[in-house]
This record gives structure tokens, C-alpha cells and sequence, in this order.
């Protein structure tokens, strides 16, 4: 009875708290449509290339390659002539080499120019390579009594499927899943570990302690309390991720809620603990870059099977961990929850870990 | 009867002792002062009296039953010496929800809350909310919510800070009428006539009670004109 007290108490003060309740709504959204479009709203980037004494046919080869090819005559100072025409390489040939300089601002950027220019100069050559082989094999066959027929090898087209996704899977297929439920993780970790710690710094929580509510009874009602606004974030967030940003579902939205609902009950349980070895909200806010921002690097967006093994061992203890792997497996690679249940019971086993702490945690106020 | 007894209460924060081996009772139908300047002990002393503070030396016992305890917390009214409301709740939010946590049945709920509002003169101004209230108007909701469960037990920490003189002088009449009724109450306070107004007083300075006995009694004891002639006697006498 006194935790349905609480929990009536806790839904008045946030239907007040506008605000509190627009950046648990609507700030994931924002964020999440965002990183949508930064994804997926690329055009095609034409890298520019400066060329001196390189042959029409490749020059040809690399403007096929969506390549702005730009002559120059002279040589000069390559470096200085790179950044003053915001070129992205340069490219030399003398005799039978090449010499290639590259900007190199954006690595990646830089790798997808050489590997470009690496195919075309390798294509180039295989044709000379061609050409040449076909004129001595003409020049054999005249001189023959009888010319030999020679087949024409025919290059293998290549079919490609795949397991997961299809040929249009981009990044943020991958990507999504895990942001859905970081976000989720996030928000409700910080609004109710502040919530809390309000109530600490005001002397609400001591207060309570004057009376004959127990221990449990505050930790159950904060946990409904906001539990119920993190579920209402939770079925808000998936399904703009699902049905307005178009996500890739492959397996079933419930079992994306149910993985959700297990993560916002963690970043609940954790919120609150945290939040009694906070003094302030400054210092509340200080836990975001040591507990929350961590938790991103092994949730599944760096391949956490080809870290060091220590970085493993570290990857075991975030629960985010085990969230963005079960979101993957059901969003992107269809799983059912049968697959992903080594992740909810870690995920279960961090909640009740959470919650039993914070009941302890209160004892240092009051023993019962 | 006795309500409230402390023995041999001792409390340190790390290694600074704040409260040393502090003895009292506290008598069913009294009022019983505790005096001293801040920063003496008093809360901390009403804190582990009313079972919030568990971490002290000692025994402390409350109608009889050793503390903390579930059933005797739910007799005792306790206000803190800073307000602790829920400031985006309106005045009678407040009271609703501490109400439930007592359990009072929906009908007793609205008696108290309609009777504590009147006596601290805040029924007008139940439905803004707290964060509007000024400080007196907080004081005030926080001595109504110490009394919206009837309790036997009344302890109130500093209770008429910030509160005027007209007020504070009807609150002190209610207090006399609890008295009468059976209540046992403790006040804390550092102002001297509201000690006059005490049955019996301890006098709190660096975690001792210095003295203790009802204000003639003292007076007369110290040879003292008034109260704060007493406190600076006893004060010296020891140090």
C-alpha cells in the first residue's frame, strides 16, 4: 500500500515536470532520426585527383570511376599543390612507375582513392597485358599450318547472398538496433537517478525514513514509478524506430520490448543506486562519462569478439553488452528469444543485483 | 509514564564524537525542550530518537519498544528542522501523500488533513503549490504534516523558525493543548522563551547535555534571572 503511495506520488511530480518528461519522450527521438539521416542521407563523394604524364586510357579508366580527374602540366611542389587545390591525391608516372600522393585528412577516405586508382592501373594492365598476348598468339597462329582454335576464357559473374540483411544493408542497420536500446539505457538511468538524488538533497528520502514505510517499499515504488514512464519511453522509442524511421525488424517487435523493458530496468536500478554516492546533480552527471559513455564501445559497435582479451573481460560486465547483442540478434538477424537468452538472464541478473543493493544501500540511514 | 528513554546515547561522525553519553526521559504528557545553539547535537540527538539514525552507541527506547521499530515510528510525528516537501505537489499533495503512508482510512485522511491545515492557518492555501509557499508557509506544512497522523509522540525540530510571532504564539497554544490531551512532545529550539514554555529542559552545548530539570527549577538552581543566564552558567561551570 505505501509503494502504490509512493508511486502516485512519483507520476503527480512528473506530469508537472514537463520538460523532464519532453527529454525522456522526445529527446531519443530527436537523436535517433538524427543519426538516421547522418547514415543514411549520404551522397556520393567524387574524390579529386591530380594527374602529370599519366596515360589517356587510365585517365579515361579513373573519371569511369567517379574520380574528378584535374591535368596539370608541371610538377612543382606536389604537398603545397594538394592543399591549395583541396585535392585528395595526386598521381605521377615516370617510365614504368607510379607515384601516388595522397591527402589523407580522412583516412578512409584516403584507402577508397588508392584502392580505386589501384583497380584501374591493375584493369590497365591486364588489357596491354591482353593486347599484347593477343598480337604474338596472331602473329604464331599465321605462321602455323593449320591455326589452332583458342577459346576465349569467359570472367566468372559473381552471385552474392547473404545470411543477414541484403545487398542494401547499410551500417546503420547494424548500427540502430544498439542505439535503440542505448538511448533507452540512458535516459532512464539519468532521469531517475537525478529523480533520486533530488529527493536526497531536498531531505524527502531522510524524511521517509521518520515514517513507517520500509526499506523495500521505496526501492518497489521508485522502481514502478519511473518504471512506468521508462516502459512508455521504451514502446515510444521502438516504434519510431520501427514504423517511422523504418529500421530493419526482422525478428518480432515484442521481443524488442521485452529486451528494452529488461534494459530500462538496469539503468533504473542503477540510476537510483548511483545516485546515493551523489552529493549533487554536477556530481551525478560525473557518472555519465564513467559508467554510461563505456557502455557504447561494447555494446556491439566495435566487434567485441576481436578485442584483447582483458577488453573482453570488461565487455562482461556492461550490461549493454548483453543489450546490444540480444537487439542485434533480434532487429537484424531475426532471432527468437530462445537465441537470446543467455543475454536476458544477464540482463535479469544485473537488475536484481541493482535492486538488492539499493535496499542495502538505504540501511546506512535506517536498519529496517 | 515515560515515552521516550535514551541511555548512554554516544554518536560519532568518523572521529568526531557529536554526542556523548547522553541520558534522558521523557515523560508521556510533557513538553520537553531540548536547548542549545546550532550545531550542539539536538538533531542529531531527535534523529536517533525517532529511529532515522541507527548508527549511534546506546539505547534508545520508544513506548517501550527498543529503536528503530515499525510500530512505534507509526507514533511518532517528526518535523525536520529543514522542510522536506515535495515542491511541485500543492500543500494538500503533500499531506495526501504522507497520509497514505501512515495508512489513515480515505474519511480519517480528510478529518486530519482538513484539522491540520486549519490549526497552522494553511487551509486557504492548500491547493498552490509548495514551491510557491514562502519559508514560514513550508515550516508551517511541515509541523501540519507531523501531525496529520495523531500521534502519540510529537518531535519537532525547530519547529516555529521563520514563523511570526502571532502564529508561532497559536501554535505554542496547540502545543499546550496536545500536552493536555496526552501527547508527549519534543521541542529543539535556541530561542530562550520558547524554553520558559517547556515543562522540562535539557540544555544541549558540544554533544552534553549540560543540565537539565523544568525552568524554575533551574533557575532557581543557578541563581539565574532568566534561562540564558542559566545556559551560560552551566555552560562555564563545566568548561
Amino acid at each position: 500500500m505505501r509503494t502504490v503511495a509512493v508511486v502516485k506520488r512519483i507520476f503527480q511530480q512528473m506530469v508537472r515536470d514537463k520538460r523532464t518528461l519532453g527529454l525522456m519522450f522526445v529527446a531519443p527521438l530527436f537523436i535517433l532520426t538524427l543519426f538516421h539521416f547522418l547514415f543514411t542521407e549520404n551522397t556520393e563523394a567524387h574524390p579529386k585527383l591530380g594527374v602529370v604524364h599519366v596515360d589517356t586510357a587510365i585517365v579515361n579508366e579513373l573519371k569511369k570511376k567517379d574520380i574528378d580527374v584535374v591535368e596539370y602540366e608541371k610538377v612543382g611542389d606536389v604537398k603545397k599543390r594538394i592543399v591549395a587545390d583541396h585535392l585528395d591525391g595526386w598521381m605521377e608516372m615516370s617510365d614504368n612507375d607510379i607515384h601516388l600522393t595522397l591527402e589523407n585528412a580522412d583516412p578512409s577516405k584516403a584507402k577508397a582513392l588508392q584502392v580505386k586508382i589501384q583497380q584501374t592501373i591493375a584493369k590497365e594492365a591486364a588489357k596491354q597485358q591482353k593486347a599484347t598476348m593477343e598480337k604474338a598468339l596472331q602473329t604464331i597462329q599465321q605462321r602455323l599450318p593449320i591455326p589452332i582454335k583458342i577459346e576465349q576464357p569467359k570472367s566468372p559473374t559473381i552471385h552474392t547472398s547473404y545470411v543477414y540483411g541484403n545487398k542494401d544493408t547499410s551500417f546503420f542497420d547494424t548500427l540502430s538496433p544498439i542505439l535503440v536500446g542505448y538511448f533507452v539505457f540512458f535516459f532512464v538511468f539519468l532521469i531517475a537517478g537525478i529523480a533520486l538524488l533530488r529527493e536526497r538533497t531536498i531531505g524527502t528520502l531522510e524524511r521517509l525514513l521518520a515514517t513507517p514505510i520500509r526499506r523495500h517499499e521505496i526501492v518497489f515504488g521508485y522502481l514502478l514509478g519511473y518504471g512506468t514512464f521508462a516502459v512508455i519511453q521504451t514502446l515510444i522509442v521502438v516504434f519510431f524506430a520501427v514504423k517511422v524511421l523504418d529500421i530493419t525488424l526482422v525478428g518480432s517487435l515484442w521481443h524488442v520490448i521485452v529486451i528494452n523493458l529488461l534494459l530500462a530496468l538496469v539503468a533504473l536500478s542503477l540510476g537510483i543506486l548511483l545516485s546515493a554516492f551523489a552529493h549533487s546533480e554536477f556530481q551525478m552527471m560525473q557518472f555519465i562519462p564513467v559508467v554510461i559513455i563505456p557502455q557504447i564501445f561494447f555494446a556491439g559497435i566495435l566487434p567485441v569478439d576481436e578485442m584483447a582479451d582483458w577488453l573482453q573481460a570488461i565487455a562482461k560486465i556492461m550490461p549493454m553488452y548483453y543489450g546490444g547483442d540480444a537487439l542485434k540478434n533480434v532487429m537484424y538477424k531475426g532471432m527468437g528469444l530462445s537465441d537470446i537468452r543467455t543475454d536476458l538472464l544477464a540482463l535479469c541478473s544485473f537488475a536484481v543485483i541493482f535492486v538488492t543493493l539499493n535496499i542495502f544501500a538505504l540501511k546506512k540511514h535506517r536498519k529496517l | 509514564m515515560r515515552t521516550i528513554v535514551a541511555k548512554n546515547v554516544s554518536k560519532s561522525f568518523g572521529k568526531k564524537e557529536v554526542l556523548t553519553t547522553i541520558d534522558l526521559t521523557v515523560n508521556k504528557g510533557e513538553i520537553y525542550g531540548l536547548i542549545g545553539p546550532s550545531g550542539s547535537g539536538k538533531t542529531t540527538l531527535v534523529k536517533i530518537l525517532v529511529g532515522m539514525d541507527s548508527d549511534f552507541s546506546g539505547e534508545v527506547t520508544v513506548l517501550n519498544q527498543p529503536m528503530p521499530n515499525m510500530s512505534a515510528l507509526s507514533h511518532i510525528g517528526y518535523m525536520a528542522q529543514s522542510d522536506a516537501l515535495y515542491p511541485e505537489l500543492t500543500g494538500e499533495e503533500n499531506l495526501q501523500f504522507f497520509a497514505s503512508l501512515y495508512e489513515l482510512k480515505k474519511t480519517e485522511r480528510k478529518e486530519r488533513i482538513m484539522y491540520a491545515a486549519e490549526l497552522v492557518q494553511l487551509t486557504p492555501h492548500l491547493s498552490k503549490k509548495v514551491m510557491a509557499y514562502s519559508g514560514g508557509m513550508k515550516r508551517r506544512l511541515s509541523l501540519a504534516i507531523a501531525l496529520i497522523h495523531n500521534p502519540e509522540i510529537l518531535v519537532l525540530d525547530e519547529p516555529t523558525v521563520g514563523i511570526d510571532p502571532e502564529l508561532r504564539l497559536s501554535i505554542w497554544g496547540e502545543l499546550t493543548r496536545l500536552k493536555q490531551a496526552g501527547k508527549t512532545i519534543v521541542v529543539t529550539t535556541h530561542v530562550m522563551d520558547e524554553a520558559e514554555k517547556c515543562d522540562r529542559l535539557a540544555m544541549v552545548r558540544e554533544g552534553k547535555i549540560i543540565t537539565s530539570g523544568s525552568p524554575a527549577e533551574l533557575k532557581k538552581q543557578y541563581e539565574a534571572v532568566d534561562l540564558e543566564n542559566v545556559f551560560v552558567k552551566a555552560g562555564g561551570k563545566r568548561g
